[in-house]
């Protein structure tokens, strides 16, 4: 513990922390623009300037290292008139155009120069120009308001791992920019959004949208991938304007990715707002009693086995339950199921299918296995933990077959089941690894819990790792990674349907055994159509509404309150932010009004006591006794890393203009000049 | 007055030639391995001793700067990197000791990375002096080819490589950190102090950064001793400097002198007077462009020593005397030396890259009459809020000049400056005032 002395306070504080951090402690706010608590600190903008006792010039207390017995003092003439030099500095060549600008109102510079400026401007010359630069799809820039904080620059080095970002020029000259004008390539480049202290980087899709103080605000949870990212929906009356990362620092810290940010422009398009009705190869709009009747007379007409029922990849987790409810009490069917593919999952043990590790432990990890998994796709966030172990111990990373890029190297090991059988059978180098390895990860993704021989593999490395004790009360090693924000949710509440792990329900859908199909979301399931009545509950008209034969207009996760559990079985609630367009109505209420169509009788009450019922049930629910059976049913084969369609995973996704302009962005640079 | 005995550069002038035999006969690499066996203590003490300072500006102590390297060499290797990167207006010393007497430089090297573990030495030479890094290139070379630099150099066991890396022409990466970036291959920014180089430098390893003067003067001082050097010039000011005169004066050029030597002595003896005698002298700057500017009152008196020049809110700097005769616009020069640090400020931190152009700007008006003269108070306002705040010393150096002009021209930019705002005496002015007052006072 060091002694401190801020503006008279004294102060006991940790070693290693800096000036600004001590008197943040001793209460005293320090105005800053450069710096940021997850990037390296640059001192460059010199607006935190302090006062120390027996220096003849102010210090940058952002980059200063505080001492035992230093004495500080925030709040001298000495420091104001600093700060106000400083201020002036900045402004003299910003532009005085907060009217127009995209960050009024939440903008740091306006508000600091609120605190620490001075009224008047006493810069006559002109102002600085800067040409705006392309940065793709998602970022507007306007470089005349740039103060060359370097904090997108820091962000793209060392979070994103993209060296794509830049300062060009000398002095007054300096112009950040992405060399040569092209896309940022990464999945988390619109954070630099966040991290810009003024309107020089702003957001191209919400560009003169609204204005900050308009907006309403409800922190919420995100659902474009299983990590579960903090969130906060703005919304302007029904529409959502724009997405924003909330900090929460073990999960996404304050950054997210792309797609949860700008999905969002898909909660407006290819909407679903009436009950449809398939007549003659047309859909036509037909009331909900209508509706409800038609399912009513199939359902009374079809035996209970031929119901089948999938739920989807967005679904929340009250849905599922009274899905499951409808399915149990009213169907009287066991028919349902939440793959859409047939993923091995043995849900009697909970490990089974979370992603085990802490996702912030993982930086303490110091050898980490990708087994048919693409992370930077699949979960961003994590991709940024790893490469956050990978900066911080230069952990080993290896990854069956070629990935591509994954902003941190890796090494690549060929990718076939045999190589599993070798490294369990103590036959190959990453037995050592693994075994000399205090903490490692093996992270197994979902391409491979697809092949045939999951079973064995899942199962073998399970056992391996608890052999050598890599599987113990500090460190659980063995991970899956799920792809869907419902997937952990969906087994937590036991929603599949398997004989000997394979998913029955999917092989008889996939044989036309079923004359009803309940889809809930369901918009990934591929099979031939003959003679079934589907039915497609959801918000979007996708592959799902495609093919169904009656549709019911549902909500988006931002137009009801959900629980969703993340891919490490943390339960969040995202909230309502918005409401359900035109007769679409939230998902709970359409299954409790059909079941009581159906039964003349509600099978909840209200949302209250639908939350508690599946709350009571997560809470009853136990691990169940159960050895390991182990599969012999070794194959060699092929793991091969589905190729992901990032922009395009889901409806809202793919409803969105942003993520297709994304996606052609991508394609594009993609492209060599060769193909003709 | 320094006798010629006592002439550390005796080939300043390229009397002589550069070649090795010939340097040898000035008495280069003569003694290296007895030096060296003294010791590295010895060799520290020794330059202690001699309080010779800094010769690229600062004119921190050479020997207290060696003292901060690690005394064991730990799991990192120490680093010696001699910057050559000379680009201060004005100065041009460092590139007669690199085309003239390249052997000083590189037994001082030899000597230096001895005295601070260093097996590796980095010449970081600015890219301007392409012939001057050939002829250093050829030294270098010949003295490998003689055995005095590299595997067991000189005989004295150490081993020593030494590399040469061109600038690509940034004034800022002659600052010691800058360098190091710019050496790393880096954009060509300073560092963050502390960490010091000595602790934490190029390539985060331990870094002792010296000019290329103070390197070569090195070998002379440890054969001669501290106590010949220490005995030039005064207390804390000891040894010879060589000066770099130019502007306006009859015959510019580079002499070595005892430090403390009088201004006008300097001026009046080896550049042979000020153009249109010593009456018609305006202003010196007296260390290179980044030093504030001395009226011709102070030059009268002033001697060029450290302490002297600090004394009269100057600074020796790199010692290029720059004379400014009364047919020069003096606000013209400021300004142009202003378009300087406006081109050259990296860009890096926020009072520098914008006030640079900003006092280049106002100057530039300043200098045809368009300011006002309340903006000439607000010029000074900008230097102070430049100086002090910044990263580097650059920030000092762009404002000192201005803040020099400011402090002994301010009635040459009030003369030219003569718009006032104010109005000072009442004037009956109708369209000024309101009318429908001015008639109801009148009613």
């Amino acid at each position: 513990m060091l002694k401190v002395k801020v503006n008279d306070i004294d102060l006991e504080i940790e070693e290693g922390l800096t000036v600004l951090q001590a008197c943040e402690q001793a209460g005293a706010e320090i105005p800053r623009f450069c710096y940021h608590e997850k990037l390296s600190i640059a001192g460059n903008c010199r607006m935190c300037l302090v006062e120390m006792e027996k220096s003849p010039k102010p210090i940058a207390s952002c980059a200063m290292p505080a001492f035992d017995g230093m004495k500080i003092k925030t709040n001298t003439p000495l420091v104001e008139k600093a700060r106000k030099g400083v201020m002036e500095f900045l402004l003299a060549n910003h532009p005085l155009d907060c009217p127009v600008c995209d960050q009024g109102g939440e903008c740091d510079l306006q508000d600091q120069s609120m605190f620490y400026g001075i009224d008047k401007s006493r810069f006559k010359e002109n102002k600085r120009e800067v040409p705006e630069k392309y940065m793709g799809p998602l970022i507007k820039t306007q470089m005349t308001r740039c103060i060359h904080c370097t904090r997108c620059i820091r962000f793209a080095q060392e979070i994103a791992g993209i060296d794509e970002i830049g300062a060009i020029g000398r002095g007054e000259d300096m112009q950040i920019t992405t060399y040569l004008e092209k896309t940022m390539e990464s999945e988390l480049s619109a954070n630099v959004v966040d991290l810009c202290p003024v309107g020089a980087l702003t957001s191209k899709p919400y560009v003169f949208e609204a204005r900050p103080w308009e907006l309403k605000k409800t922190e919420s949870i995100d659902v474009m991938d299983a990590i579960g990212s903090n969130i906060r929906v703005d919304t302007y009356g029904w529409e959502v304007k724009r997405i924003l990362p909330r900090i929460n620092e073990n999960i996404n810290e304050e950054w997210i990715s792309d797609k949860t940010r700008y999905a969002c422009d898909g909660l407006k398009n290819q909407r679903i707002d009436t009950p449809l009705i398939k007549t003659n190869n047309t859909y036509e709009k037909i009331e909900w009693n209508n509706a409800f009747n038609k399912i009513f007379e199939k359902i009374k007409s079809t035996p209970s086995n031929k119901i089948a029922g999938l739920t989807g990849d967005l679904t929340n987790m009250e849905t599922l339950f009274i899905v499951k409810e409808f399915f149990n009490k009213i169907i009287k069917s066991k028919n349902l199921d939440c793959r859409s593919e047939n993923i091995y999952v043995n849900t009697n043990d909970r490990k089974n299918y979370i992603f085990n590790t802490p996702l912030n432990r993982i930086e303490e990890s110091d050898l980490i296995i990708l087994v048919g998994a693409n992370p930077r796709f699949e979960a961003t966030i994590l991709n940024l933990k790893i490469r956050q172990s990978y900066i911080k111990n230069k952990t080993e990373i290896y990854s069956f077959g070629d990935v591509g890029e994954l902003t941190y190297p890796y090494k690549i090991i060929k990718n076939k089941t045999d190589i599993i059988r070798e490294i369990i059978e103590d036959k190959h180098d990453l037995s050592l690894a693994i075994k000399n390895s205090k903490k490692p990860i093996i992270i197994l993704g979902q391409s491979l819990l697809k092949i045939k021989s999951s079973k064995y593999v899942f199962n073998e490395i399970k056992k391996y790792l608890k052999k050598n004790n890599k599987i113990n009360e500090d460190w659980q090693s063995l991970n899956v990674l799920s792809n869907n924000a419902s997937t952990v949710g969906s087994y937590d509440l036991d929603i599949n349907n398997s004989e000997n792990f394979d998913s029955t329900v999917l092989s008889k859908i996939q044989n036309n055994e079923f004359d009803i199909i309940f889809l809930f979301g369901q918009d990934n399931l591929k099979f031939k159509k003959k003679n079934e009545f589907v039915v497609y509950i959801g918000s979007h008209g996708d592959n799902g509404a495609e093919i169904a034969d009656l549709i019911l207009p549902g909500s988006a996760y931002t137009e009801q309150d959900g629980y969703y559990t993340n891919l490490e079985g943390k339960i969040q609630k995202a909230y309502r932010a918005s409401y359900p367009p035109g007769e679409a109505k939230e998902d709970w209420k359409i299954i409790n009004e059909l079941s009581s169509f159906i039964k003349g009788k509600n099978l909840f009450i209200n949302k209250k006591d639908l939350d508690e019922s599946m709350l009571q049930y997560l809470k009853l629910k136990k691990t169940k006794k159960f050895n390991d059976i182990l599969d012999n049913q070794f194959q060699s084969e092929d793991i091969l890393v589905d190729h992901f369609d990032y922009y395009y995973s889901n409806v809202i996704a793919r409803a969105s203009l942003t993520m297709t302009q994304c996606r052609n962005e991508k394609l594009k640079l993609n492209k060599t000049g060769t193909e003709g | 007055m320094l006798e010629d005995k006592d002439r550390i550069f005796k080939n300043l002038y390229n009397d002589g030639d550069i070649n090795i035999i010939s340097s040898k006969n000035r008495g280069d690499w003569i003694d290296t391995k007895k030096v060296i066996s003294n010791g590295r203590n010895w060799i520290i003490d020794e330059i202690k001793k001699s309080e010779l300072r800094g010769r690229g500006g600062a004119g921190f102590p050479t020997g207290l700067k060696w003292s901060f390297a690690p005394k064991e060499v730990g799991s990192r290797p120490h680093y010696l990197v001699i910057n050559a990167d000379e680009s201060e207006p004005g100065t041009c010393k460092d590139r007669d000791i690199l085309r003239f007497e390249p052997h000083k430089l590189i037994e001082g090297c030899l000597i230096a990375s001895y005295a601070v573990q260093a097996h590796k030495c980095y010449i970081y030479i600015r890219g301007e002096y392409f012939n001057e890094g050939k002829i250093l290139q050829k030294a270098i070379n010949e003295a490998y080819e003689n055995k005095l630099i590299g595997r067991n150099s000189s005989d004295t066991g150490w081993d020593l490589d030494i590399f040469i890396h061109y600038g690509a022409g940034a004034y800022i990466c002659g600052e010691e950190t800058a360098l190091l970036e710019s050496l790393e291959g880096n954009k060509g920014q300073p560092r963050l102090k502390p960490p010091f180089p000595a602790l934490i430098g190029l390539y985060g390893c331990p870094t002792i950064i010296n000019n290329v003067e103070t390197i070569a003067v090195i070998p002379t001082i440890l054969k001669k001793g501290s106590k010949w050097f220490s005995s030039i010039g005064k207390p804390k000011n000891t040894g010879t400097k060589i000066f770099c005169i130019s502007g306006d004066v009859n015959y510019p050029c580079n002499v070595e002198e005892e430090m403390g030597i009088p201004l006008k002595e300097l001026i009046e003896t080896h550049a042979g007077g000020v153009i249109g005698g010593w009456e018609n002298l305006q202003a010196v700057i007296p260390g290179g462009s980044s030093m504030p500017m001395l009226p011709k009152n102070i030059c009268e008196s002033i001697n060029m020593d450290f302490d002297s020049l600090v004394e009269n809110k100057s600074g020796l700097g790199t010692a290029g005397i720059i004379v400014i005769n009364k047919d020069q616009d003096i606000i013209k020069c400021m300004a142009r030396i202003a378009r300087f640090y406006k081109h050259e400020s990296c860009g890096q931190c926020t009072p520098c890259r914008e006030g640079s152009g900003w006092m280049w700007r106002m100057l530039e008006r300043m200098s045809k009459g368009e300011a006002s003269r309340e903006e000439i108070d607000m010029l000074m306002d900008v230097t102070k809020q430049i100086e002090g705040h910044t990263i580097c010393a650059f920030g000092e150096g762009s404002a000192w000049p201005v803040q020099g002009l400011l402090r002994h021209f301010k009635k040459e930019l009030i003369k030219r400056n003569n718009f006032n705002p104010l109005i000072k005496k009442n004037k009956n002015v109708p369209y000024l005032v309101d009318q429908h007052l001015l008639e109801k006072e009148n009613a």
